[in-house]
């Protein structure tokens, strides 16, 4: 267990810049979870922690010690991978006491650091099976496990979820949480899926482009987005945007506002067509087309009343609640 | 059903007549087979008097106890033994370097790794039939005419296999390696451990085609092997007929043609479905 | 294609390809380039020096009408043995693949002629044909045809022909079974159900179908037959009668080690080597190609 210390790690290959300096400092038993689309440079950015990438640039701590030049096995770290990446012919028992055999830790120690783990991931019936013989589940779990077994200070996720279905994905979800803060070590967790990010998170990092656009708490992050993207990518369905121009303001800004505080009433500050209306249950997405073919959605309690699809309406929503963003896409 | 529906399944006098093809097919396969065992089970004066019979005799221990202990310029089971030595030392050597040279391909960037891989790829190309004298040359002047190193050595220089281990190694998940590194596994750590017992059917479909190709070699035998205790099998059967118009023991040579034909057929039939991989695999 | 991962390392790498390069540059690159290098000088009648004649020795060799002839034997004989051995496999692997049960049966049956060796292959052949103990030369006599390879160069030739080709039905017999066992059976029940008989079935959807494997089967097939059934033709007929069966591997050995003409054989085995790279490049061609369907 201990802080990890990011220092305006870079990565370039060849002239091509893909990380353009992160820097963050990580508590101790702190959850991150990095979160992006396909590309921004989540993936490379863990790895280079890992090990498994070099660092171009800045400055890696794990436990306040550089890292930089240390082969991944002397970092003290362990890692899920995206397909799990068990060794397909060895047993559960022997994927998990595989990196200690390595280290030569006594038998015995394995044995029962093995069964420790196995019992927390309820694997024990499956020690002697291969990793073919499992679900995708057990399969997450096993690699979790061999994770576990190593005691490590940091754990480092590579969206594990992202091969299970949806319902299997938010029980693993749950579980791995409660079994990071039960053990109390340090985790970084990369993920595309921005709910999983919501709702695992300590803090989180938002990349967009190999640059950090945002670190925070995730309702921090939602309640006060630094950029048009972290707006535009945190909260489902995604923030509504409005050129100043339509509003009749400076043409040289955009307006976001969540989708849950707008609201459709006879008089507002913007005129729209309802396209259609989803109804959830518990909510409603009403969706409409601004003049300008701006596409915005309203979400409502399900007991509102919703207009027809196709009528005229006006769109009001409180001042406090805009978010105004300059061509960059920075907050204003 | 229809009658022309019914073609796609054939029933009822069309599938006899399938079989009787296939049947007549496997016959005209047998034959020869059958003709020789049948003539390593008579006396030589029964064959040197035709027709010979079509139905085996009674010679059969005399005959093979003959050809394995005694045979004509060296005991056949001397010659099986070079066959063998030959056929394990080509399979199992290829398939060792390969091995090695395909990881290092695979798993590292070295100075002239590209021009290595181009030159591995280039003696795709080349059957030994093709570079017969200079190779020939090369072994007497290293003094390996007949010797098992004479016989294996040049066989085993073309990189069939460590290309076919190349093409396999590049399907193995990144993340295998790199799981690896996270537990602290070096290189050769990782290649005993993972990729090894990963490539088992690989290499095991590779030593059924290798011991094969080394147990038939014919014309490198033939030059290299002017002692007929360094004959492998398969070249010393034409060795065993007499110069001139003598005749031939065709008892001891039909006994040998046989024994020729065991130990491969053996491990074809016996390891078919990897024998059926090897094969499918090595041809893409 | 690349890995993303690789080991770090300079030595170690080095030393793992070290005993392929040694083998290879010892046992191939070295001979190859010899016969290269030879194949522009005459040894002086002593064998004490060489003498450079530049493109003397091709000159030489392609105004020699064995070799010429040998050209024309090589590919009478190629074309024969493959198309001989792809037609039977064809005709097996068809019926076989009519049977739902069974097919694996024959299969088996038929495989194992693989390994028999093509010099085992020529002895038996040999065997059977024999101009005096042959059972079906015997045959052939008692229904009044005087059978004799050693004398009739049609025969000759017949002879490695239906020899070389026994060995190779196996192998393609596996390759086009497996063909046809991949084209889907909807493919083929729905022309059955638009009243295709099984002839038109064949002509339009299997034998199109089939074409990939069949392309890759024939430069197979000339490559064996170009290389590998020296066995066969040393066994029955040492390239006789008048050097009617002399197939091009077969002249590069016997000019070479029979006749002690070291520049000649090296000219030859440079236009093998030629050849060869040809039959190659389209092999490869057609891989590449199979690769994107």
């Amino acid at each position: 267990m201990a802080t990890l210390t990011l220092n305006n790690v870079k990565k370039s290959f060849g002239k091509t810049d893909v990380i353009h300096g992160v820097s963050i400092d990580v508590e101790d038993g702190e959850f991150i979870v990095i979160v992006g689309p396909s590309g921004c440079g989540k993936s490379t950015l863990l790895r280079m922690v890992a090990g498994l990438e070099t660092i171009s640039d800045g400055e890696v701590q794990i436990g306040g010690r550089r890292v930089n030049e240390e082969e991944p096995m002397a970092r003290d770290i362990a890692m899920v991978f995206q397909n799990y990446a068990l060794y397909p012919h060895m047993s559960v028992f022997d994927n998990m006491a595989y990196g200690l055999k390595i280290a030569k830790v006594d038998k015995a120690e394995i044995a029962e650091r093995v069964a420790q783990a196995a019992k927390l991931l309820q694997l024990e019936p499956y020690l002697n099976r291969k990793p073919r013989e499992l679900s995708g589940g057990q399969r997450q779990r096993v690699a979790m496990g061999r994770a576990i077994v190593r005691k490590p200070a940091v754990f480092l996720f590579d969206e594990p979820l992202s091969n299970l279905d949806a319902k299997l994905r938010v029980q693993m979800r749950l579980e791995i949480r409660a079994l990071q803060r039960e053990l109390g070590v340090t985790a970084l967790y990369v993920t595309h899926d921005q709910v999983e990010a919501m709702t695992m998170a300590d803090r989180m990092i938002v990349m967009n482009g190999g640059v950090a656009d945002q670190i925070g708490k995730p309702l921090e992050v939602y309640a006060n987005p630094a950029t048009e993207f972290v707006a535009g990518f945190i909260g489902s369905p995604p923030t509504n945007f409005i050129d100043g121009a339509l509003l009749g303001r400076n043409g040289t800004t955009r307006m976001g506002v969540r989708p849950e505080h707008m609201r459709v009433s006879d008089s507002g500050k913007l005129k729209a067509r309802v396209t259609y209306c989803e109804a959830l249950g518990a909510e409603t997405l009403v969706h409409l087309a601004c003049a300008d073919g701006t596409l915005v959605t309203v979400r409502q309690d399900a007991a509102a009343a919703f207009p027809e699809e196709g009528a005229e309406v006006s769109l009001d929503w409180d001042i406090s609640h805009e978010m105004n963003f300059d061509l960059s896409g920075q907050r204003v | 059903m229809s009658e022309h529906t019914g073609m796609v399944e054939k029933r009822g006098a069309g599938l006899w007549l399938t079989h009787l093809g296939l049947i007549i097919g496997v016959a005209f396969i047998f034959f020869p087979i059958w003709l020789a065992f049948v003539a390593s089970t008579v006396t030589n004066a029964e064959i040197i008097r035709p027709p010979m019979p079509l139905w085996p005799g009674d010679q059969f221990v005399e005959n093979y106890t003959r050809a394995l202990t005694a045979g004509i310029n060296a005991p056949v089971a001397l010659m099986m033994w070079n066959s063998l030595v030959m056929a394990m030392g080509i399979a199992l050597g290829k398939i060792a370097i390969s091995l090695l040279s395909a990881f290092a391909i695979v798993y590292f960037k070295f100075p002239g790794r590209q021009l290595f891989f181009w030159l591995i790829f280039l003696t795709l190309m080349l059957p030994v039939e093709v570079r017969i004298v200079p190779t020939y040359e090369v072994i007497a002047n290293f003094g390996m005419l007949n010797s098992y190193q004479g016989l294996i050595l040049p066989l085993i220089a073309s990189a069939t296999a460590t290309f076919l281990f190349r093409q396999f190694f590049m399907t193995v998940p990144d993340e295998l390696a790199e799981a690896a590194r996270v537990d602290g596994a070096g290189p050769m750590r990782f290649f005993f451990d993972i990729l090894l017992p990963m490539s088992r059917t690989n290499i095991a479909a590779l030593f059924v085609i290798l011991f094969i190709y080394g147990w038939n070699q014919y014309l490198w035998p033939l030059l290299i092997t002017t002692d007929p205790d360094m004959n492998t099998i398969v070249m010393g059967i034409k060795q065993m007929f007499p110069s001139g118009d003598d005749f031939a023991h065709w008892p001891t040579i039909m006994a040998t043609s046989i024994l020729a034909m065991v130990p491969p057929v053996i491990v074809v039939v016996g390891m078919q479905k990897l024998f059926i991989r090897g094969l499918v695999e090595s041809e893409k | 294609m690349e890995k993303r991962v690789t080991f770090k390392g300079i030595w170690l790498p080095l030393l793992l390809v070290l005993p392929q390069i040694l083998i290879t540059a010892i046992f191939f690159f070295y001979p190859a380039g010899q016969a290269i290098w030879q194949s522009l000088f005459i040894p002086d009648p002593f064998g004490l020096s060489m003498q450079w004649v530049g493109l003397g020795n091709f000159e030489y060799l392609f105004s020699d009408r064995y070799y010429r002839a040998s050209f024309v034997t090589t590919a009478v004989f190629s074309i024969l043995v493959t198309v001989v051995s792809m037609g039977v496999a064809l005709y097996l692997a068809i019926l076989a693949d009519r049977l739902i049960k069974g097919s694996g049966t024959y299969r088996t049956l038929l495989i194992w002629p693989y390994a028999v060796a093509p010099a085992v292959a020529g002895v038996l052949w040999l065997f059977m044909f024999n101009t005096r103990v042959g059972v079906v030369t015997w045959y052939l006599g008692h229904l009044g045809y005087d059978w004799n390879h050693v004398l009739n160069e049609g025969e000759a030739m017949g002879l490695v022909v239906v020899a070389s080709a026994w060995g190779r039905i196996s192998y393609n017999f596996l390759f086009f079974l497996a063909g046809l066992q991949a084209i889907p059976k909807s493919v083929i029940e729905a022309a059955a159900i638009d009243g295709a008989h099984f002839w038109t079935r064949f002509r339009t959807i299997v034998w199109p179908l089939l074409s990939p494997t069949t392309f890759f089967l024939l430069v197979v097939n000339i490559i064996y037959a170009f290389f590998e059934t020296f066995g066969v033709i040393h066994t029955i007929t040492s390239g006789g009668p008048q050097q009617a069966t002399t197939i091009l591997v077969y002249k590069v050995y016997s000019d070479g080690f029979v006749g002690q003409d070291l520049g000649s054989s090296a000219a030859q085995s440079v236009v093998l080597l030629f050849i060869v790279s040809i039959l190659t490049v389209v092999q490869f061609k057609y891989i590449e190609r199979r690769v994107h369907y």
